[in-house]
């Protein structure tokens, strides 16, 4: 089966800057897909390329099998959810929804039914009378969905579209949006800075530094398998460990990445260090720990509710040592 | 003003009767009179309507692509006509336009001759030349009124988001349904704006049409001569009177239409 969408050596250069460089990359037919990095690092560019608001600077970029270059956005088969949502204020939230319909010549009472259909699946029926400015940033936000889908595109591209919610409506939207996607079985490409909702969201993630690709596979890849510091640090934050200190505690002479919440503190077996607690951070359902041990930093995250550690008490940490994951010096 | 135009004039001794009539009113309904009122409204939306075609384009340049010193050359090339004197633009019009004016000698030069002749020879808003011809009044008034419809387009033209353009190329609309649908309604305010200024100042101008044009009487120029040479000042303000209540009106069509949040 032909990917979704398909990159193929693709670079998009603003003068000297290099926003996405020579970016490899492939999107299965109705996978969900998280483009993770941060804030400058090319992932809305590479969205961007997708809609064809941006036209690479070299490199070859196909749509369902179709090559995309010099395609204009109006002719590609692609829908955007902007990050700002991009509501037309002169219009009723209906008419917003109406308006790939309409350009496309459907005649007002088909258009109008199409577009209730697309309210109710957002949750919002019978708003469709009132204007954008009369609705919450969460309803703006389901009407932009709604106006996307409603068009019924091949790939749905998503800019940050949780960025402007606030923590509680973004968890119910996150979940709300994997039922959808899941329901409708649209290719969903998604823009986030946010590495919990690109885990907890996506079939796959593609990380990015610098306008390149750094490591792609599955959330549980990226999170339990990081490929370069990079990855480790900014996926869940990670403890990485300089190849000496790592092949003293019985790890490879590498680059490792250790998960905090698979520190113990006390006695054990696998690896273990003495180390002096630095701080102690109480964050709900977990405790982290951060201690030095002979210069080297280590964080370990403890379930709420057991051990009790002050600041600048000695302890031992220990973990299990298939916890320790080498990686590249990238 | 308003108290004069329920007065009227004695027609033998030409001394105003300070009694109340509508006498006055019935004369400004006359045919001859009705003819100015209908000429002005018509020149007004004449001139409004071409000022906004040539608007749009030029602020939608302006508010799009002209960046730094573009920019500024705008505002300057928009603005610079209005530092010079009003009357000696437009007598420099009429050289332009004359016979042997400059326009005249350009389409010899061009032997675009014929096609001048085929303009001037347009009945009604034809005539010898364009400096004596409604067409040659048409364009002053444009040329006069212009940059006060070019800036709040413009200024309009520039609140578009440009992120509603990408949504709506984005749902498939071509750039000109983008223009019909998005750009020119979210536009419009301003346009409607600078229609208010290019509208009522062509609607009372008493100096453009009395120096270009085939001297038909506008309303400006009908008060001029009723309160100056004819000395009935009863039937100048009731001219007077009638641009006034045609603004009223336009004006409370522009507040519906959301003009005033656009200045």
């Amino acid at each position: 089966m032909k990917p979704a969408v398909s990159f193929q050596h693709v670079s998009r250069h603003f003068g000297s800057v290099r926003a996405v460089d020579d970016v490899s990359l492939d999107i299965g037919e109705g996978e969900f897909f998280a483009l993770l990095g941060p804030s400058g690092s090319g992932k809305t560019t590479c969205l961007r390329l997708i809609a064809g608001f941006e036209q690479p600077t070299s490199g070859h970029i196909e749509i369902a099998g179709e090559t995309a270059e010099g395609v204009p956005p109006y002719k590609r088969n692609v829908n955007t959810v902007f990050q700002d949502y991009a509501l037309f204020p002169h219009m009723t939230v209906l008419d917003n929804v109406a308006y790939g319909l309409m350009v496309r010549g459907i005649s007002r009472p088909e258009r109008h039914a199409e577009a209730e259909i697309a309210l109710s699946l957002v949750a919002l029926p019978g708003y469709g009378a009132r204007r954008p400015s009369q609705l919450s940033g969460g309803q703006r936000q389901r009407v932009a969905l709604a106006r996307a889908l409603v068009n019924k595109p091949r790939v749905l591209l998503l800019d940050e579209p949780l960025g402007a919610l606030d923590l509680k409506l973004r968890e119910q939207m996150q979940v709300e949006l994997k039922t959808l996607q899941r329901n409708l079985g649209i290719t969903f490409v998604f823009v986030t800075h946010d590495q919990g909702e690109a885990l907890s969201m996506a079939d796959r993630v593609a990380i990015f530094n610098n306008g390149k690709i750094v490591q792609a596979g599955t959330p549980e890849d990226v999170y339990e398998r990081p490929m370069v510091k990079f990855v480790a640090d900014f996926v869940g934050s990670s403890n990485v460990l300089p190849p000496e200190f790592s092949e003293r505690l019985g790890g490879p002479r590498k680059w490792t990445s250790l998960r905090p919440e698979r520190i113990s503190v006390g006695q054990g077996t696998g690896a273990s260090v003495l180390a002096r607690v630095n701080s102690v951070h109480y964050q709900g359902s977990v405790t982290r720990i951060v201690a030095d041990t002979g210069g080297q930093r280590i964080a370990a995250n403890v379930p709420a509710g057991g051990l009790r550690v002050t600041e600048g008490e000695n302890i031992s940490l220990h973990w299990p040592l298939t916890a320790m994951h080498a990686m590249d010096d990238g | 003003m308003l108290a004069q135009s329920f007065f009227s004039i004695d027609e033998f001794s030409g001394f105003i009767v300070y009694e109340w009539t509508l006498k006055t009113y019935r004369e400004l309904l006359s045919l001859a009179n009705l003819d100015v009122i209908f000429r002005s409204l018509l020149m007004a939306i004449a001139v409004t309507l071409a000022c906004a075609a040539i608007s749009v384009p030029i602020g939608y340049y302006a508010a799009r692509y002209a960046k730094g010193k573009w920019k500024a050359l705008f505002y300057l090339l928009v603005m610079l006509p209005l530092w010079s004197s009003y009357l000696v633009k437009v007598y420099s019009w009429k050289l332009l336009l004359a016979q042997e004016g400059i326009i005249g000698w350009l389409a010899a030069k061009l032997h675009l001759t014929w096609l001048l002749n085929a303009v001037l020879s347009i009945p009604v808003i034809g005539g010898p030349s364009l400096s004596i011809s409604y067409i040659g009044t048409f364009l002053v008034f444009v040329y006069v009124w212009l940059p006060y419809m070019i800036l709040p387009t413009q200024a309009a033209l520039e609140r578009v988001p440009v992120n509603l353009l990408e949504a709506s190329a984005d749902l498939g609309a071509a750039p000109n349904q983008t223009f019909w649908k998005v750009i020119f309604p979210l536009a419009l305010p301003g346009l409607i704006a600078g229609s208010i200024f290019t509208f009522s100042l062509t609607l009372g101008d008493y100096i453009i049409p009395q120096i270009i044009g085939n001297s038909s009487v506008f309303l400006g120029y009908a008060v001029y001569l009723q309160q100056g040479t004819a000395g009935n000042i009863p039937l100048a303000a009731a001219f007077t009177v009638v641009p006034i209540v045609i603004m009223l009106i336009y004006l409370t069509v522009a507040k519906r239409m959301g003009a005033f949040d656009a200045l």
